[in-house]
């Protein structure tokens, strides 16, 4: 369970520095994020939502049974509100996006 | 290392949920009261945006009395579940909070399931269906709207300052700005979570952190509570939580929101054989597994596509991982979801476990209040318990800040002059500069010796291997006899006294130095309980092979304990009266 940064998207902001709940998040000397401890990660995607630049994806280790999926999220408007869409780079090429609006609850 | 000393009248050790709300309650009162106002520090140790275990959000509201329901049946629910090892006076004073709380939630922001009437739409008899990937970044900006609310973030607190039984304080150091921080404080709420990582976890490779509870929940407020002689209860019933196999997701959306069984793999119903509490859901899926009949899953063949839809959404809100999950391989109407027990946790706010208070949240160290997680007695509280107890926690220690005022000559003059007067002339507050030099010593030690030969990260394996085979980890199905109890028992010891002379690069890796110790410390207290209750009242959480069976003539107690001169004490206590809403401190 762990996420991998782009550094060549990373333009240095510390959001994701700033939220992750471990604090494993650092900030190497060219002003780009790093995680520490990516063994250390549990995997809540917080440092995802905050990164202005999509340049934080997150997987599953292939200990339980990953196969090299990624998924990152963009913030995008339709006609009314703010939507979280959820891209998932698949294994066999694909991409899926799952929308979330915000102001609507679960349905479970 | 830099050295800041701060003063405040209220320090919230722990910004998660209760801590949080502890903050935006207090905050509250110093002008509703007509008093002067309070000084409230929280100090966390990553960031209040994203910390605690409600860092990636929650999908439901699981206390909440709906339509038709009272707050007694909530009492009753969770007092069954519990087998009667509950605080009766503790879970009314929640339930009878939940529905104001969940109020406040909404007026936040919280996004709530209505129907077309604008009622809450319910899932069971105690759930609302929220949008609650957000909660956290909500309450975040409840707490910088509140006035008089400081927040440290990225400090990490771990050592209280109590003198002659009374708190005064804390000692904590800033994971990236080389500071120590001495921080005096009129009273304190501890509000640090429950215990992950004390047992070897379900994936135990680079997935290690993987669990159902906050990994960074390191047990640290249960650890300086021990440490410090408070009374602490119930810590044998430990939380194992059914889960979906590797991604260690939630099982509770599948069974409640799309009806999913638990089978075996013959697609047999099992979990009528052996109940529905919750550590009986836990107990059946091991014992069918055992005999041969796993694995077992929970039975989502044959959703709608409506339904598979709004499950994929429902996991993104709280376990992504989960989605990603179905979408790399089969999704859920079109293939059983495997589920596992995940290693036993200490987490007050779904079992007994925690600090003992009384009906204030007051713990047996005076001027100390716990709320959430850390705290015992209550459990099924949830988010909207975990809340109410920060509201508790913090109306008790507001009003024991004025009482202790009202004993200083400072009464009606603290708003006439510039500094707060209390600073110079309370000299029940102080912490003492050798306190101070010794805790920096410390520190200082660990980031200057080399060369030793174990790491903070093996130590921490050797703990969670020896309570996983001793102290009835996964590995023995939860179970544990006396003799393996005594053995776990001598490996911690072992495992603590190697502790000395680890290093540290940084105050990260110090504050892992502390984790580790915190979970060691609170490791001792578990086997003690688990050794201490002869029977076996819940299955799996407390699987004592000595005793299989429910002893009622000598177990209907709590089982307390106290540390006293290096040696955990137990203490045997009678369960409060049916029906009882008050309980005090009388020792």
């Amino acid at each position: 369970m762990s996420i991998s940064i782009d550094q060549s998207k990373c333009i240095g902001c510390r959001r994701c520095h700033d939220v992750c709940p471990g604090t494993l998040i650092k900030i190497n000397e060219d002003k780009k994020a790093f995680i520490k401890y990516p063994k250390d990660c549990w995997g809540c995607t917080s440092c995802i939502k905050e990164c202005p630049v999509h340049a934080i994806q997150f997987f599953l280790g292939e200990d339980i049974g990953g196969k090299g999926s990624k998924v990152h999220t963009e913030k995008v408007k339709d006609e009314k509100n703010d939507i979280v869409r959820w891209i998932f780079e698949l294994n066999d090429g694909s991409v899926k996006t799952i929308d979330i609006d915000p102001k609507e609850s679960n349905k479970y | 290392m830099n050295i800041e000393k701060i003063k405040t009248d209220l320090l919230i050790i722990g910004g998660g949920t209760a801590g949080c709300y502890a903050a935006i309650t207090a905050s509250t009162l110093g002008a509703a009261k007509d008093v002067a106002d309070i000084k409230i520090l929280v100090v966390e140790k990553a960031n209040i945006k994203r910390s605690g275990c409600l860092a990636a959000g929650v999908n439901a509201l699981n206390a909440y009395i709906t339509e038709g329901r009272t707050p007694k049946d909530y009492v009753e629910y969770a007092k069954k579940d519990a087998d009667g090892i509950v605080r009766e006076d503790l879970l009314y004073s929640i339930s009878e909070r939940f529905n104001e709380i969940t109020a406040h939630l909404e007026k936040l922001g919280l996004v709530i399931l209505k129907d077309k009437d604008g009622k809450y739409v319910t899932r069971g008899n105690r759930n609302i269906k929220i949008n609650g990937e957000n909660i956290k970044p909500i309450l975040a900006a409840a707490v910088a709207k509140a006035p008089n609310v400081q927040v440290l973030n990225h400090v990490n607190i771990f050592d209280f300052s109590v003198h002659d039984n009374r708190i005064d304080g804390a000692f904590g150091f800033g994971i990236e700005n080389n500071t120590f921080y001495a921080i005096e404080a009129h009273a304190v709420i501890i509000a640090t979570g429950g215990a992950a990582g004390l047992y070897r976890p379900n994936n135990p490779g680079f997935s290690r952190h993987k669990m159902w509870y906050p990994p960074f929940n390191t047990g640290a407020g249960y650890a300086m509570g021990i440490r410090h002689g408070a009374e602490m209860t119930t810590f044998e019933m430990r939380f194992i939580a059914l889960r979906c196999k590797d991604t260690i997701a939630p099982t509770g959306t599948l069974a409640q929101g799309v009806g999913a069984k638990q089978i075996n793999s013959l697609g047999e119903v099992y979990e009528t054989k052996y109940g529905i509490s919750t550590s009986e859901r836990v107990y059946g899926t091991v014992a069918e597994n055992l005999a041969g009949r796993g694995p077992c899953y929970l039975r989502t063949v044959g959703i709608s596509a409506v339904q598979e839809e709004s499950l994929l959404k429902a996991y993104l809100n709280m376990a992504p991982s989960q989605t990603i999950r179905w979408l790399e391989n089969e999704t859920p109407s079109k293939a059983n979801v495997e589920i596992e027990g995940t290693e036993p946790y200490i987490v007050g706010g779904h079992t007994a476990s925690g600090y003992w208070v009384d009906t204030k949240r007051a713990t047996t160290i005076e001027g100390l209040y716990a709320a959430g997680d850390v705290a015992g007695g209550a459990p099924q509280k949830y988010v909207t318990g975990a809340l109410a107890e920060g509201e508790i926690a913090a109306k008790s220690a507001v009003e024991y800040i004025n009482a202790v005022d009202c004993h200083t000559p400072l009464q009606g003059v603290r708003n006439d002059v510039d500094a707060d007067p209390r600073e110079d002339v309370d000299a029940k507050a102080t912490i003492k500069e050798a306190e101070i030099a010794r805790h920096v010593a410390e520190i200082e030690t660990y980031l200057s010796q080399k060369n030793s030969l174990y790491t903070t990260e093996q130590l921490e394996e050797a703990m969670q291997i020896a309570m996983d085979e001793y102290a009835g980890g996964i590995k023995t199905g939860y179970g544990y006899s006396e003799k393996q109890l005594n053995i776990a028992k001598e490996k911690i010891d072992e495992i603590e006294s190697l502790t000395d002379k680890l290093s540290a690069a940084d105050l990260q890796e110090v504050m892992y130095i502390y984790e580790l110790k915190e979970r060691l410390t609170v490791c001792k207290s578990v086997i003690a309980h688990l050794k201490a209750r002869h029977e076996t009242r819940w299955h799996s959480f407390a699987e004592n092979l000595d005793y299989p069976e429910k002893d009622n003539a000598n177990f209907r107690k709590y089982v307390n304990s106290r540390l006293e001169n290096d040696e955990i004490k137990i203490i045997l206590r009678d369960l409060t009266a049916e029906g009882q809403k008050h309980y005090e401190h009388q020792h």
